[in-house]
């Protein structure tokens, strides 16, 4: 007789398949199954600014979580809209010189300038990215790639804005507890936000886009419409970012063009498991403080960084946060096929 | 049948490149009919229908619709006026359950308009819109059928979920580009019945097919096309009767062998 190859079989757990449709719940067991990893993120994000030791770990909680920001809008444009988009640094250097020309030539506070930034910021961007709409997928992520190239260049040879130099003096916020919460409270406002987004009928629509646009068509809606929207909310998260970025620094300059802003979410998202949202800041909260944790190594933290990211891409493609997913809610064991 | 067409087209032409697809395609639609197009692989078919529906630009020639002239109108806008269409090759959106496949459809503006299929002008909640239409189209209403992702669906399931995103838009048009292909016979026994009750309801049909037999069965009028040129248009008795059709079509005298017992 010949023994059977060794397989591993996955069940979901009944509280799982019961917990799909919220009237199913039926106690607080699974009423807690739904609702704790979710309310653990909040709280761990939360209390981040409290446990860590001293400003500098503070500060780079900040950073992570403007690149979480980023990250966020570019899991929602690449995996829920289709477009892949690797306009995030022109997204957070738009954002960012917006904030710095409110507040230095216009004397409005960071609570004034955060919001204008984020909204006009958005505005721009979208009209700016208007004309590539109608590009999909790895074409749309070329185009893209060129506007903060170009946005960099611009500033650099007409020397506008400050030129190199870039805008200085820029307010900081009244005070460290203000900057490590309005961000944080930020990050989450958005990860919550575009995950109720998605899976509201408008939501919906956009998915539709991603999956199959000629059907969209057929059904009546305009395309461009709902890709304008989208890349509108994507642009917000990143100028939001960018404004908070240069009242953390006090300073804007063309560095805000960087391709680090565009490459590092991507990187991220990977990491955490894209197409999940959370799984993109969960990322940037990892990635973040690991490549500062790497600064002591000099140049040779880029070479630790990509043997990272290639372990992950090979070992664990699906990302934490769906690897994470797949044990929470479903039983592995080995069985034999006879 | 109404003496003024609800579909005029008029002399359409489409030449991808150096190769002519269409020339000088013209027809009427009447309101409430079931139009057949038929002809050989190539002869332009599904052409005509991406033609009229927008979804490719043609080379010449116009359409109307209910008198307005629609040839140089966007896919949407077409299908706001409420001609839609099916795919050849389905395109549900695969990674959503059946029943959210139609809350995109129920999204569009039309649908607002109309309230969606037997919506009276008012529209409900989507998710709940969506799965009547598919109980209506033969999803079993109190199975799993409905909740399953569209890319684990089988083929039946996703022709007639491909039927109602047309539907969702309550439309006054459905070009059905090969509905019955790759189906098999008790999934076709099944449709036949779900077209002849469309018709009923008021909706127009247009119907590409190659499956003569079923066609033939459910087609008031049956155009045939051959080389992207309109080789005669007639009930579906005079298209078998046709001499050029025969040779054009099915290059031997085999016609009655493959249309079989059409007339009973």
């Amino acid at each position: 007789m010949q023994t059977g190859q060794q397989r591993k079989e996955r069940i979901d757990r009944g509280i799982r398949i019961r917990s799909d449709g919220l009237y199913a719940l039926m106690s607080w067991r699974e009423l807690s199954y739904l609702t704790l990893p979710r309310l653990a993120l909040i709280a761990g994000m939360l209390t981040l600014p409290l446990v860590l030791p001293g400003m500098y770990w503070q500060r780079v909680v900040s950073i992570a979580c403007i690149y979480a920001l980023l990250a966020l809008s570019f899991d929602f444009l690449a995996h829920f809209v289709g477009l892949v988009c690797l306009g995030g640094a022109f997204f957070v250097g738009t954002g960012g010189y917006l904030a710095a020309i409110l507040n230095t030539s216009f004397g409005l506070p960071p609570v004034m300038t955060i919001p204008l930034a984020t909204v006009l910021g958005a505005a721009l961007c979208t009209l700016l990215l208007l004309p590539c709409l109608p590009l999909r997928g790895v074409y749309f992520a070329i185009v893209s790639l060129m506007y903060p190239l170009f946005a960099m260049r611009v500033i650099e040879a007409l020397n506008i804005f400050g030129g190199t130099d870039g805008i200085l003096g820029i307010d900081s916020f009244s005070s460290r507890w203000t900057e490590q919460y309005a961000v944080i409270g930020a990050t989450l406002l958005f990860l919550f936000g575009t995950r109720r987004l998605v899976n509201m009928d408008i939501g919906l629509v956009l998915r539709g886009v991603k999956d199959n646009d000629q059907a969209i068509r057929a059904s009546g809606m305009n395309i461009t419409r709902y890709k304008t929207l989208a890349v509108f909310i994507a642009s917000a998260m990143g100028c939001m970012g960018g404004a908070f970025l240069v009242h953390i620094y006090m300073w804007s300059g063309i560095s805000q063009f960087a391709l680090d802003f565009s490459i590092l979410p991507i990187a991220a998202t990977v990491i955490g498991g894209s197409g999940t949202l959370a799984g993109a800041v969960i990322g940037c909260l990892i990635l973040v403080p690991i490549s500062e944790l790497l600064r002591d190594f000099g140049t040779l933290r880029i070479v630790f960084y990509a043997v990272i990211l290639m372990g992950f891409i090979v070992f664990r493609s699906e990302g934490l946060l769906v690897y994470g997913q797949r044990k929470y809610h479903q039983f592995e064991r080995w069985t034999t096929r006879l | 049948m109404t003496p003024e067409p609800i579909l005029q087209v008029k002399n359409i032409t489409k030449a991808f490149g150096g190769i002519q697809a269409l020339n000088g395609v013209s027809f009427d639609v009447y309101e409430g009919e079931i139009l057949g197009i038929i002809g050989p692989n190539g002869s332009g078919k599904t052409t005509v229908v991406n033609c009229i529906t927008g979804f490719i630009r043609k080379t010449a020639g116009e359409v109307f619709f209910r008198g307005k002239d629609i040839s140089r109108k966007p896919p949407h806008k077409i299908a706001d006026m409420g001609i839609t269409r099916t795919f050849q090759i389905m395109r549900p959106y695969f990674t959503l359950p059946a029943y959210k496949n139609l809350v995109i459809p129920l999204f569009s503006p039309r649908a607002k308009r109309t309230g969606g299929w037997r919506g009276g002008g008012k529209l409900g909640d989507r998710k709940t819109v969506g799965i009547d239409i598919l109980e209506e189209i033969g999803f079993e209403r109190d199975s799993f059928v409905p909740y399953k992702l569209a890319s684990s669906l089988p083929t039946g399931y996703l022709k007639r979920l491909e039927l109602a995103r047309c539907l969702a838009l309550k439309p006054d048009i459905i070009f059905c580009d090969e509905i019955f292909s790759g189906l098999s016979m008790s999934e076709i026994s099944s449709m036949v019945p779900l077209i002849e009750r469309l018709q009923m309801d008021g909706i127009t049909l247009v119907m590409i097919e190659h499956r003569l037999r079923e066609l033939f069965r459910v087609a008031n009028r049956v155009m045939v096309l051959n080389f992207g040129e309109k080789l005669m248009e007639g009930t579906a008795a005079a298209v078998m009767a046709d001499e050029a059709v025969k040779k054009a079509y099915f290059g031997s005298e085999k016609i009655e062998e493959l249309i079989g017992d059409v007339n009973g």
